[in-house]
């Protein structure tokens, strides 16, 4: 954050501050989690449950070491899943967040629509589309019409958000319309594309868990929603909560990635990616 | 650049030394508010002219009307060239009361839009770019972002993005409002001195007497809503204009003279 105005007197004192702070935004999480797993052991020891009810922490990560091959295989699977649904609703939402901010008509005859698929429970529509499409599209289809809604919303509404003046300008240079869409419109959307991303990363997961589990029955799946359903027949616990687990992780993983680009693309201007120092 | 400004010389006609003229313009929105007018106003090639009136007479719609940003409800807008030419747009800069820039690039790019926009080669564009920003002083500051600049850098990089397709007509639309005294001060030394040295037609809108009085060579006083012309007072004064005229007497006679023309168009209005 290079200003070119002289950084306040106290900034060092500031500065020291803001970097305790983080580590403490870091710290504490981390502790409520030492104390829920120390916690989680304690009440199966002292209670002596058996593992097929509520397995231990330590049960769980030995589960996971130990079937990690099948697991980490079913991993790939889900992620990848959610990498199509997840690039199919990117690219669909702008796409059609760009056509709609085009042509009103467009948009008016089409958009109750998205709302529709959007507000319908993805769990209901999963084993409709089981039944008419492959099993494998299917799946990347409900993960796609989880996550493409917040990209299609976001866009529109960053496309409708350019500056007034600047507008302005781009007509008294006779900018065309690709122009002003190219250098003004995506430009200006860009921030709120990137949100709209954000959350469809985690969505497109949802998504892609719920057809693994609705197809899951149907047995041909080998997603980690279809091992922990597999695993619940079998009462193996201990693996249900090491896919749980491995869920979590990739959930949080994708959202840190995402994140993280967005912070890179827009640390140079926009105030979401600044520091709250200046 | 400099072809066209040589041959205007010999071939102006009755007329060509007009470069802004408006008849009988007038604007209505369409909420039905009458903005402004009707307005008779001719702008000379290389003058100086201030619009001065209160907020909301219609001084930005009057501007807005000659950039072609919104079209006149009736009347016309007439824009001229040096070579007698009539044309529209293209050789008109535009200096927003906010600075405008596009916060999602660099003071250069900035600058660089309006030739980008009309598909110029970055490679042919560089050196005018460099050359605005070189007018405005802020040259070392090519590669800042526009967050990163102060209040009057930003609108520097404004005024660069205007000059930098060489226009004949600027268009000011209370292009320093927002700065504090000190900058708005240099800033109106140094735009005097462009104007000077660039030899453009300046039409510039501001809402403050002493502004008006240090900068024009003439001043168009509006009447509030609809705006219309109430008085036109011409300053005679040495183009090369500086801190001592900002404090000599016929620079306060001035003020006084703008002030007591501009008090009947605040006549009716309540608490200002």
């Amino acid at each position: 954050m290079s200003s070119l105005q002289n950084p306040p007197l106290s900034s060092d004192a500031a500065g020291a501050e803001t970097r305790g702070l983080r580590l403490v935004r870091i710290l504490l999480p981390v502790v409520v989690l030492a104390v829920g797993i120390v916690l989680w052991e304690l009440v199966v020891r002292l209670n002596d449950i058996p593992p097929y009810v509520l397995p231990g922490p330590g049960a769980v990560f030995t589960t996971l070491i130990h079937d990690w091959p099948e697991l980490s295989r079913s991993l790939l699977t889900t992620l990848l899943t959610t990498l199509e649904g997840f690039v199919a609703a990117s690219i669909g939402g702008v796409a059609l967040a760009l056509l709609f901010n085009q042509s009103k008509w467009l948009e008016y005859s089409l958009f109750p629509y998205a709302v529709i698929l959007q507000v319908t429970p993805v769990i209901a529509i999963a084993p409709l589309l089981l039944i008419y499409l492959p099993q494998q599209t299917a799946v990347v289809v409900c993960a796609w019409i989880v996550g493409f809604f917040p990209v299609l919303s976001n866009t529109t509404l960053g496309l409708n958000s350019v500056d007034r003046n600047l507008n302005g300008l781009f007509q008294l240079y006779g900018a065309s319309r690709m122009q002003k869409l190219r250098y003004l419109k995506l430009p200006s959307a860009l921030p709120f594309i990137l949100g709209g991303l954000r959350i469809a990363g985690g969505l497109s997961l949802i998504g892609a868990v719920v057809a693994e589990i609705a197809a899951g029955s149907a047995g041909a799946g080998s997603g980690l929603a279809y091992r922990i359903a597999e695993s619940g027949y079998r009462l193996n616990i201990p693996r249900m909560f090491a896919a749980l687990l491995l869920l979590s992780v990739a959930g949080i993983v994708i959202y840190g990635l995402l994140a993280l680009a967005s912070h890179l693309i827009l640390r140079r201007w926009h105030e979401s990616a600044l520091g709250k120092e200046i | 650049m400099g072809g066209p400004a040589a041959l205007s010389e010999k071939g102006s006609s009755a007329r060509a030394g007009v470069s802004v003229s408006l008849r009988g313009v007038t604007k209505v929105y369409d909420s039905g508010v009458a903005a402004l007018g009707p307005l008779d106003l001719e702008v000379r090639n290389g003058e100086f002219v201030s619009l001065l009136g209160p907020s909301g007479c219609g001084k930005s719609t009057a501007l807005r009307l000659i950039a072609g940003l919104s079209a006149s409800t009736s009347g016309t807008v007439g824009i001229s060239s040096r070579d007698g030419q009539m044309r529209t747009g293209h050789s008109i800069g535009f200096v927003f009361q906010e600075p405008t820039l596009m916060p999602w690039t660099s003071a250069r790019e900035n600058v660089r839009l309006p030739l980008k926009l009309a598909k110029m080669p970055p490679a042919e564009s560089e050196a005018r770019v460099h050359q605005a920003l070189t007018h405005v002083g802020l040259s070392d500051f090519a590669d800042a972002y526009p967050r990163e600049l102060s209040g009057g850098m930003k609108m520097r990089v404004s005024l660069a993005r205007a000059l930098v397709t060489d226009p004949e007509i600027l268009l000011m639309d209370e292009p320093f409002a927002a700065l504090d005294e000190i900058t708005r001060f240099r800033l109106n030394n140094d735009l005097l001195s462009l104007w000077r040295n660039l030899h453009k037609t300046i039409i510039f809108v501001t809402h403050s007497v002493f502004e008006s009085v240090y900068l024009s060579e003439r001043i168009i006083v509006m009447t509030s809503r609809p705006g219309r012309l109430s008085a036109e007072i011409r300053i005679d004064a040495p183009a090369a204009r500086g801190e001592d005229f900002r404090t000599s007497a016929a620079y306060a006679d001035y003020c006084r003279k703008v002030s007591n023309a501009l008090a009947p168009s605040y006549a009716g209005q309540p608490g200002s």
